[in-house]
Parts: C-alpha cells; sequence; structure tokens
C-alpha cells in the first residue's frame, strides 16, 4: 500500500550570510509515523524544524504537507496548517490559567466574548484524551514540568495537528513521565498523527520511535527503520567514524588512569532542603572523580548547589576539609577551595557582554586583585596561559564570550575554576550540549586535573560518561542516597538498574 | 555587520584601552557631538567666545556628575529615579548647617560640615535604594520610586518649602569658582568620570558591576556578592547627586528644595542612554554619559541661542534620545 | 459571578480591596464628613483622573511595558481641550481623545517599529508632550471658553448627584475590565506579558496588541486632560509633573506585577483609591487640627505608605519569582 506522505521535504537549501546550514536536506514521514531526526549539534536539525514551521524561510526546496505544497511564514500559521511545535523550553504562559494555554487563539465565544465555562470544559475535553484530570482553572505554573509539556501537546492536538514536531521532548522529564509521554505519542500514532521526534537520547528512540532519519553536516546520512539500527550504528552515522573505531577507542575522553587517595576531601551526611532533597550523603577523596547519578529530579542539582552555598540546607552536616558546617554563600565556599561548573551556562553559567578575559577572572578576583585594582598584565599572561592549554578558539581574549561555541564557553567557565585552583572540583553536566570533540577534550582536561590530585564530583546523565569517567558513582533517587557503585560494580547495567531504583550495588 | 563588531567591542566597555578611535566609533556619539559644535561654530552668533563656553560647562556639569552615577546604575541593570529628590535634599542640607548657630559661630567648620552632611545625605538614600532592593526584591523603578516622593517632601519640610538665600563665598566657589579659568564643577565632573571609568575598567568592584548587570545569578555563583555591589552603586549614585545637589545651590547662592534637580532623573537616563548605556545592564560606558550630557545641552543652547521657543528644547531632547537608542541598538541586531 | 470570570484568588489584588474596606471604615468612624455627600463626589470627582491613567497604565504594565508619558500627554490634550472649548464638549471631548490617541500612536510606533524599549520611547514622549503642550499654548495655561457647555462637563453632576468626570472614568473601568477578562485582546495583552515568545508562538499579534495597549493608554490619559480642563477651568500645560509615578504606585499597589502576565483592573481602581484615600485622610487631619501637617509632609508619608506597600507586596507576591529564581 502506497500512503500519500504526511510529510515531504525535498533538496532543502538555507544558508546564514555565506554558511551554509542545510544543503540538499529531504526528508519523508509516513502518516502516523513516529520518526526520529537526529545529529549532532550544528548537524541542521533546528534549522530544519524552524523551515518546517515557518520560523525561517527556506532557500531552496519543496514542502509537501499531504501531497499539497505548502509554504508557512510563522510558527502560527504552521500550527493553523497542521504542524504544530513542541519546543524543549516548553513555551507556555506560565501565570495564565491551564485552560488559556490550551485554547489561546482559538477562543470558545458567545455574543463577542470569551465564554469561559465552556472554554474550561473544552480544555477538561482535550486533557482527559491524554488521561489528565486537574484544575483548568489553574495558573500553568502550578503544574510540573511534564504535565506543562503534555498541556504543551494537549494544544497542538486541539488544533487538529497533522504533524507533530517535538525537540528534545524528554530533557526535563523523569523516566515516569517519559513513559506517560510515550503512550500519548502511541495515542497520537494510532490516531494518525505523524510525529517527528527529535532527540539526544538515543535509547528512547528504541523505545517510541519507528524510522529514524540521521543528519550530518546539512544533509541527510541515511533513514533507517529502527529496527534496522544499532545505537553504535547510530552514533557512527552521526559523527562520520566508523563504528570499530569508536568502540575500540571508548566513546569518552576518560581513560581512568589512577584512583583517588585516602584522604577524605568532602564528607555530605543526611543532607535535606525541606523538599525534593531528602537524605543525601556522600564522601568524595582526594584525587577522585565522584559521580553523582540520577534521574531529573533526583536531587542531584539541588545538593551540589547546597554543598557550594548557593541554596541553605534544612537539615544534615557537611564536612570539607577543616571546614565544619554549611556555606552560607559561594563566596565562603570558593574561598575554602571549591568551583562550581553549573549546568545551565547562558543562565548561570557566562555574563554574556564581559569578554572571554573577563568571564575567565571572575571568580579569582579577589585573589588577584591588589587593594581592589586587577594588575592588567597579570590577568593578560593568566588568561593568555589558560586559551593556550584548553585551546579555547577565539579571535582573542577580548572577544565577548557569547560569541564562542558551546564548548569553547564551557572551557572558559572551567577555567574560570581552574584558575582559583580549588581543592574539589563540582561539575554539573559537563558535557551537555556540546559537540563531540569538545566534549572529548574536556573529558580529557577533567581527568588530567584529578591525576594532579583536584577532587571532582560530577553530575552526568550519561551512564557512558560515569561508568568510564567516575572512580565511584554515588546514586540519587528521590533525594536519597540508594547506592554507591565501585570497581567491578560500576558498568552500565549496574548503573541502569541502580539509577531506575533496582538497587544492588552496596549501601553507603 | 561590521557596525555590530564595533558596537559589540564598547559593549564590554571595561575591555580595551579607550582612546579616541574607539570613542568615534562608539555608536557616532561623539561624531554627533563634534557636529553639533561645528554647527554651532556656523550658526549660533558668539558660540567661540569663551563666555558662552563658560555658560554651557557651568549647565552642563549637573547634569554630567547625576549622569554619571546613573550610568553605574544602569550598568547595573537598575535605575535610579530618586536623583532629583536627593539633589533637593542635600542642597538643602548643606545651607542649613551652615546657616546655623553653631554654622555662624564656627564659618570654617561648618563649611566643612555642611558638605559632609549633603554628601552623607545622598549616601544615605542611595543606601537606602539599594537596601530596598536587596532586601525585598523590589524592582528598582519601584524602590527609588519612595524616595523620589519622600527625599524631596524631607528637603521642603527641613526648609518649609521657603528658598535659603545665603551668602558664603566659601562654599559658592562649589558652583561659580574657577580653576585656570575653568568652572570649578565642570572639572568636579570630569575627574568623577575619570576616576570612575578607572574604576569600571580596572578595578575588582568595576568588573562585579559589569558582571551583576550582565547576569546577576551568574555573578553570584562566582563569588560575588551582589548585594554589596548594588548597594554599593546606589550608594555612589546617591553621592554624585548629593554633589550635584550642592552646586546648584552654591550656583544660586541659594537652595530651592521645590525646584532643585527636578525632572533630573530624566536628563540624567537620557544623557546616560545618549552615550550608550544599555537598561538591561552589565554596560557602563562612562566618557559617553559625559558626552551624552554635553549633547543634550548643546543642543539646548544651541535652540535658545538662535532663538526658538523654550519649549521646542523639550521636542529636541526627545528626538535626541529616540534616534540615539534606535542607532545605538537596532544596527547592533 | 465570579465563576463568568477566569481568574483564580489571589491575595495580592484582594489585600488592596482589604485596605481599602479598613481605612473607609477607620476614616468614617473618626471624621463626622468623610462619607458626607460633598466629600464622595470631590473625592471621586478629582480622583477619576487619577484613576483613568492608572487603568491605562495597568494594561500596559500588564504587557511587562511602562508608560512614562501619560501626566505629559494629560497636560497636552488639556490644552488641546481648552482650545477647542468654545465648541462645546461634544467637540473639545474627542478632540483631546484623538490627541491622547495620536500620543499613544507615537509611542506605539516607536516601541513596535523602531523596536525602542518602552521605558525610553515613553520617556521621550514624556518630553516630546510636554514640549507640544508648552508650545501650543505658549507657556501658560489656556483657559476655556465659560459661555460653551464646556466647563458645566467639570462642574455639573449628572443628575445632580454623580459628577460627569465620574461617570467617564466609570464607562471607561467598566469597558477596560470586560475587555481583560472577555475578549481575545485582553487574552493577548495577559499572555505577551506572561511569556513574549510563547505568545508569538501562539499566533497572538503581539506588535499589533502592544500598539492597541499604548493607545488605549494615551487615550485614557487624553480623557483625564478633558477632566483637567474642565473641572478647573483651564488647560494647564504644566500639570501632570510626577502624574505617571503616582499611576505606577497605583497598579503596583494594585497588585499587578511590572514584569507583565498578571494583572486586574478592579485591583488597579482599588490601588488608585487606596492612594488617593491617603490624601483625603491627611486633609482631614489637618481639618481636626489634631496635627498640623504642611504639605510637604504628605509627599513624605507618601513615600512612606508607598514603602510599606511595596514590602508588604514583595512579601506575599516574591513567591513565584524566588521560586523561579532558585530552579
Amino acid at each position: 500500500m502506497v500512503d500519500t506522505p504526511v510529510l515531504k521535504m525535498t533538496a532543502i537549501r538555507k544558508s546564514f550570510g555565506d554558511v551554509p546550514a542545510l544543503t540538499d536536506a529531504a526528508l519523508t514521514i509516513r502518516p502516523g509515523e513516529v520518526h526520529a531526526l537526529i545529529g549532532q549539534n550544528g548537524a541542521g536539525k533546528s534549522t530544519m524544524i524552524k523551515i518546517l514551521n515557518g520560523a525561517y524561510r527556506k532557500d531552496a526546496g519543496e514542502i509537501e504537507l499531504d501531497g499539497q505544497p505548502v509554504r508557512f511564514s510563522s510558527p502560527h500559521e504552521a500550527q493553523l496548517g497542521g504542524i504544530s511545535t513542541i519546543f524543549q523550553e516548553v513555551n507556555l504562559v506560565h501565570y495564565r490559567s491551564v485552560t488559556e494555554n490550551i485554547v489561546l487563539g482559538q477562543e470558545p465565544k458567545k455574543f463577542g466574548m470569551i465564554d469561559w465555562p465552556k472554554a474550561h470544559r473544552r480544555a477538561e475535553e482535550v486533557l482527559q484524551r491524554f488521561g489528565l484530570n486537574l484544575d483548568v482553572r489553574q495558573p500553568l505554573h502550578h503544574c510540573n514540568i511534564a504535565v506543562q509539556q503534555l498541556i504543551a501537546i494537549a494544544r497542538a492536538v486541539s488544533f487538529d495537528a497533522r504533524l507533530v514536531i517535538m525537540d528534545e521532548p524528554t530533557s526535563s522529564l523523569d523516566s515516569q513521565e517519559k513513559q506517560v509521554l510515550f503512550r500519548v505519542i502511541r495515542d497520537l500514532s494510532a490516531q494518525g498523527v505523524a510525529v517527528m521526534y527529535v532527540s539526544h537520547h538515543l535509547e528512547e528512540l528504541f523505545e517510541v520511535c519507528d524510522r529514524v532519519t540521521v543528519m550530518r553536516n546539512g544533509g541527510m546520512i541515511a533513514t533507517h527503520e529502527m529496527s534496522d539500527v544499532t545505537k553504535l550504528g547510530l552514533v557512527s552515522e552521526m559523527i562520520g567514524r566508523d563504528a570499530n573505531q569508536i568502540a575500540e577507542s571508548g566513546a569518552t575522553g576518560f581513560g581512568k588512569t589512577h584512583a583517588g587517595s585516602k584522604t577524605v576531601v568532602l564528607e555530605l551526611q543526611n543532607l535535606s532542603n525541606g523538599t525534593n532533597v531528602k537524605d543525601a550523603s556522600l564522601i568524595v577523596h582526594q584525587g577522585e572523580v565522584v559521580g553523582l547519578a540520577g534521574l531529573l529530579g533526583a536531587g542531584r542539582t539541588e545538593t551540589v548547589a547546597m554543598i557550594f552555598g548557593a541554596d541553605h540546607p534544612a537539615g544534615g552536616n557537611m564536612a570539607f576539609k577543616e571546614h565544619r558546617s554549611f556555606f552560607r554563600e559561594p563566596a565562603e565556599a570558593i574561598n575554602a577551595g571549591i568551583g562550581y561548573c553549573t549546568e545551565d551556562r547562558k543562565a548561570e553559567g557566562i555574563i554574556p557582554g564581559l569578554s572571554i578575559r573577563e568571564n575567565l577572572t571572575l571568580a579569582m578576583n579577589p585573589r588577584l586583585a591588589k587593594r581592589g585594582v586587577i594588575p592588567r598584565m597579570a590577568e593578560r599572561e593568566m588568561v593568555a596561559d589558560f586559551i593556550d592549554k584548553l585551546s579555547v578558539k577565539c579571535a582573542g581574549m577580548d572577544q565577548p564570550i557569547r560569541e564562542l561555541s558551546g564548548g569553547n564557553q564551557q572551557k572558559v567557565l572551567l577555567a574560570r575554576w581552574m584558575a582559583t585552583q580549588p581543592d574539589l572540583l563540582i561539575l554539573d553536566e559537563p558535557t551537555r550540549g556540546i559537540d563531540v570533540g569538545a566534549k572529548r577534550e574536556i573529558q580529557t582536561l577533567i581527568e588530567g586535573l584529578s591525576a594532579a590530585g583536584l577532587s571532582v564530583l560530577m553530575i552526568s546523565s550519561e551512564f557512558e560518561e560515569l561508568v568510564e569517567g567516575a572512580n565511584r558513582v554515588v546514586v540519587l533517587q528521590e533525594g536519597k542516597t540508594i547506592a554507591t557503585l565501585t570497581g567491578g560494580d560500576l558498568n552500565e547495567d549496574s548503573l541502569l538498574a541502580a539509577v531506575a531504583g533496582e538497587a544492588e550495588g552496596a549501601a553507603l | 555587520m561590521t557596525m555590530t563588531k564595533a558596537t559589540d567591542m564598547t559593549g564590554s566597555s571595561a575591555s580595551g584601552k579607550m582612546n579616541f578611535g574607539q570613542l568615534a566609533r562608539d555608536n557616532g556619539t561623539f561624531l554627533a557631538l563634534i557636529a553639533l559644535i561645528l554647527i554651532n561654530m556656523i550658526i549660533t552668533p558668539n558660540f567661540l567666545q569663551v563666555q558662552t563656553l563658560y555658560v554651557n560647562l557651568t549647565q552642563v556639569a549637573t547634569i554630567a556628575i547625576v549622569a554619571i552615577g546613573m550610568t553605574l546604575v544602569i550598568a547595573s541593570a537598575g535605575i535610579d529615579l530618586s536623583v532629583g529628590a536627593v539633589m533637593a535634599l542635600s542642597g538643602a542640607l548643606a545651607p542649613f548647617v551652615f546657616l546655623s548657630e553653631f554654622g555662624m559661630a564656627s564659618p570654617g567648620l561648618a563649611l566643612v560640615l555642611s558638605i559632609a552632611v549633603a554628601l552623607l545625605a545622598g549616601l544615605l538614600c542611595g543606601m537606602f535604594n539599594g537596601w530596598l532592593i536587596n532586601q525585598f526584591a523590589i524592582q528598582p523603578i519601584v524602590a527609588t520610586l519612595v524616595l523620589f516622593i519622600a527625599a524631596r517632601g524631607l528637603a521642603q519640610v527641613l526648609t518649609n518649602g521657603n528658598l535659603q538665600v545665603f551668602d558664603n563665598p566659601a562654599f559658592e566657589f562649589i558652583g561659580s569658582g574657577r580653576v585656570l579659568g575653568i568652572p570649578f564643577q565642570a572639572l568636579m565632573a570630569v575627574a568623577f568620570a575619570l576616576i570612575l571609568s578607572w574604576v569600571v575598567r580596572r578595578t575588582a568592584y568595576g568588573r562585579y558591576l559589569l558582571a551583576v548587570g550582565g547576569n546577576a545569578k551568574a555573578a553570584r555563583l562566582s563569588g560575588i556578592s551582589v548585594n554589596r555591589v548594588r548597594l554599593a552603586t546606589y550608594a555612589i549614585c546617591g553621592v554624585l547627586a548629593g554633589f550635584a545637589g550642592m552646586v546648584v545651590s552654591a550656583i544660586n547662592s541659594a537652595s530651592d528644595a521645590n525646584q532643585t534637580g527636578q525632572l533630573m532623573e530624566l536628563d540624567a537616563i537620557a544623557a546616560a542612554v545618549v552615550g550608550g548605556s544599555n537598561l538591561m545592564g552589565g554596560k557602563a560606558p562612562i566618557i559617553g554619559a559625559l558626552i551624552g550630557a554635553a549633547i543634550i545641552q548643546l543642543v539646548k543652547y544651541t535652540l535658545l541661542a538662535n532663538g526658538v521657543h523654550d519649549a521646542v528644547a523639550l521636542i529636541a531632547k526627545a528626538v535626541i534620545i529616540i534616534l540615539a537608542v534606535y542607532f545605538q541598538f537596532n544596527r547592533s541586531e | 459571578m465570579f465563576g463568568m470570570f477566569n481568574r483564580s484568588r489571589d491575595l495580592r489584588t484582594e489585600g488592596v480591596w482589604i485596605a481599602v474596606v479598613l481605612v473607609v471604615i477607620f476614616a468614617t468612624l473618626r471624621y463626622d464628613n468623610f462619607m458626607g455627600l460633598y466629600n464622595v463626589q470631590t473625592f471621586f470627582g478629582y480622583n477619576s483622573m487619577f484613576i483613568l491613567i492608572a487603568l491605562g497604565m495597568a494594561l500596559v504594565i500588564m504587557t511587562g511595558g511602562i508608560d512614562l508619558s501619560v501626566g505629559s500627554v494629560v497636560a497636552l490634550s488639556s490644552v488641546v481641550a481648552a482650545y477647542a472649548s468654545p465648541y462645546g464638549i461634544e467637540v473639545a471631548l474627542p478632540a483631546a481623545l484623538l490627541t491622547g490617541i495620536a500620543a499613544g500612536a507615537i509611542n506605539a510606533f516607536l516601541i513596535t517599529k523602531m523596536r525602542i524599549v518602552p521605558f525610553i520611547a515613553t520617556l521621550a514622549m514624556m518630553l516630546g508632550a510636554r514640549g507640544m503642550a508648552l508650545v501650543l499654548a505658549d507657556n501658560k495655561s489656556v483657559s476655556v471658553d465659560w459661555t460653551s457647555n464646556f466647563t458645566k462637563f467639570g462642574l455639573t453632576r449628572a443628575f445632580g448627584l454623580i459628577p460627569w468626570a465620574v461617570i467617564l472614568a466609570a464607562v471607561v473601568f467598566l469597558a477596560l475590565w470586560i475587555m481583560l477578562e472577555r475578549t481575545t485582546l485582553g487574552r493577548r495583552i495577559l499572555t505577551i506579558g506572561g511569556n513574549p515568545e510563547a505568545a508569538k508562538l501562539m499566533g497572538v499579534p503581539v506588535n499589533q496588541t502592544l500598539a492597541i495597549t499604548y493607545i488605549i493608554s494615551g487615550a485614557c490619559a487624553g480623557l483625564a486632560g478633558v477632566i483637567l480642563a474642565s473641572g478647573f477651568g483651564a488647560g494647564q500645560p504644566l500639570e501632570g509633573l510626577g502624574w505617571e509615578l503616582s499611576a505606577i504606585a497605583s497598579v503596583v499597589v494594585g497588585g499587578t506585577l511590572l514584569t507583565g502576565g498578571v494583572g486586574s483592573i478592579p485591583a488597579t481602581l482599588a490601588g488608585a483609591v487606596l492612594l488617593g484615600l491617603i490624601f483625603n485622610i491627611l486633609n482631614f487631619e489637618n481639618g481636626l487640627g489634631v496635627i498640623s501637617l504642611s504639605a510637604y509632609w504628605q509627599s513624605v508619608i507618601r513615600g512612606g505608605f508607598l514603602l510599606i506597600v511595596v514590602i508588604l507586596q514583595s512579601r506575599s507576591g516574591g513567591g513565584l519569582a524566588r521560586r523561579r529564581g532558585t530552579t
């Protein structure tokens, strides 16, 4: 049987200035199909999405929806035409009610006035299709992220979407919420709505997708049935390297060449914050890389934020070297010898308008400055040294940091903390959103630092990174330390079991 | 596209050295000032006379001094609506001290004390603003609205709403004295600008200020006490406003709580913005604020000297603000 | 009745009503004439101007913007109204209204077309409108034509009871309330303030909505200008200084977040009334002779009052901001 594809994109080209983003891209999606689109950062996925939903205008090529050529000039137009996009950061209005977020743009009216009772009923109906029963009058921000995401999908479906584009939909969901989302996706597909699924998490694709298209350098590499491919095969196509080569060298830049000493640097006992961190305990030895694993919402970021003094604990004990209490402010923690590289570089890391130089020396200014004045030559020498050592690609140290790529920004932020010469470096998802090359460089760098005696506490959601990079992995589940994996017990299978809550690893 | 680069370079005004070339590239503000001067040389009678220069410098100094403080506050992603009211308060306080019985008894000490009291009042007002913003997480525009209303009221209460006329040559020097033929307050404005632009570029405080304005969350996580930086910034702004208030009183040989500093917050914001400040914070073009103040003053003078209606100057000011902002921020997108 | 509206209960917007009630009870018990017809009429007659500009300001602030020009626009339109007064209120009112709309439209153009931030755009308009008012009026008050029906609008009362200015403000209040709660435009205003990116993606015509909002604010200021000119018998180019700031204060006291996305028209009314009541009470206190406050103390007390309100608000309303701050 030959169905007309829901979506057919052919020979799509798009350049930004002289830089080509898409060169002859093509994509076909069948009705009711869940189609994965994968590729490294910069492969052209988001440009594809934006051309499809009308946010960008294509330079050349054809887009057909249900066999009809279409041309949308805004995401809203695309939505009315049957293509809805669910963005990575849920794009809804927090202060407004659930109902408003669903019906906005097509409010039911009576005598020209919005008919609220009817609007609420309609919102309830739409949500019930996804098994959601909630008070639609409450402001959206009272719902958790997963529910918000489902509301966004409900909104899309209420517009009679033919194709729903999901951009990293699981990035903020825990495993249960993921399952709800997958169920919704299967429902959609059963109703004949096609889904374009864009994700970095390859395991998910095997769970929910029918086919996968791999992109690289603005073009299509291949399209497969999911049943025909392996994870390794997909990775090799994304990176453009041979599968065997990857298997040999390992997927990360870690080599685990050394073990930590017996000296305890950080000891954390029964930490709680009154909300999602309930009983977190961990120990970090000198020169050791300790991984902190757990699902999203397990309280990992909250835990390290309290160690660093950025948040205040409700209970528990902490000892860092001679310091026997919690820090009240990040400044105290930095003075005592801790560095903290946050997960969200843009919101919590870089100062966008300042230069690489100014960003790099920000945390160590108190040490650099002499009676409040920053010595110019000393600063420039130090920064040049770091740029060289970490091979930061930039036009010069006075270039604004916002102009750098994610990987290079991350290097500068790492250097910001290295410059303070800490005893403990806390890294929250140090390689998230960074292209594969820079990722390996950063991993190698972390390895080198710990070999030189620095203790590292590393949050990561990538099992490879934890298994290959950490000497020990502490697993948090719902705010509690439930396992510590080390030595032979530390492998992807045991980690998966522990994170998923079927821990057999040694209790702390 | 090349314009983008130029704006970006000055965007991190702390980076790199300052020179005329860069100032010229600095969004054309400097060129606009030159052009304005050239136009005046042609059309305005007697423009190049010392007296004209003197009048302009005298008038521009107060705006410039307040605009420098405002630039710092804007760099922290804040705003200070209270500067005009603080000027009124400080301007009234200084004569209050040296006109008191004690002041009459020991004039030398009283002069020092009166200046100290006026500056201290500015400092306290600024610290109060900073404290409100820090302690209660109130938006700066609302927090400084409190003193905008109350500080002038205090000044009026203090003086019962009357003019305080005085004859104190030593104090009047602040507003009408000359050093090497240049008005004292103009020299002070330049001195403040040079010192503070050095502070922004070279000290840890300056770096912290730009970091707090650029990304407060990241700044805190880098060990910066955001609250202390804000407190200091509003305090500096308050002190400068206090100084400007004394200048106005000294020029007039009288303090006028009703009029001193009226609408000064607008002139200062305008000068800062024309000088290249971005209300989102993270930029502190202090020399730019000086130039911005000069442009606003010169336009006003040009219109007056050429017999244009006083009120038209207001409209001209509006147009300048719009043009300056339009060309600075829209070209860089 | 409340089921008709799509709102969740909110301490910030209800607190201001409680405060108004408490202040009214206090004043009624303390001053003999407080609830007297004369005081109530004068109170609302005078404050209708502030209520009008506060309502317009509230809409602007709900979009996450600000309109600093309203005080000057009041002055400008009062001058226009005064010049048009010989033709009667039926000409003068539309003329002033159009003046306000024109000012609002210029703000809208600067903000949506030239992409200048609202603070700066309306700051410029504030100077520009003031300049226009002074130029038109030649630096002095413009007396109105007392022979036409223009001053009747400001000085007489509908049915001998309600000042016309109050009726005008009430009509605007009801229209804006319904608009905000029951029409697409109202929802769009709140959506833009809540999340501009999302609004765009949801198909909200952001620029058009913003433009309408600033035009409404200008229109409100224009109407306030009519009240000013007809109530005081002159177009006053120097009046309205700092009014934008008391309008902002009313909006803030009414619980509208300056960051946009949340707000209420009735609570804004309450905010404006509450600020007006403070003045009114100070006048009564002076009248009682218990304390003798100079007019200057009133500014100090007003500032202190604003301080208390914003501090209380930051305590009850800072929750979301704080929660967001830590995630």
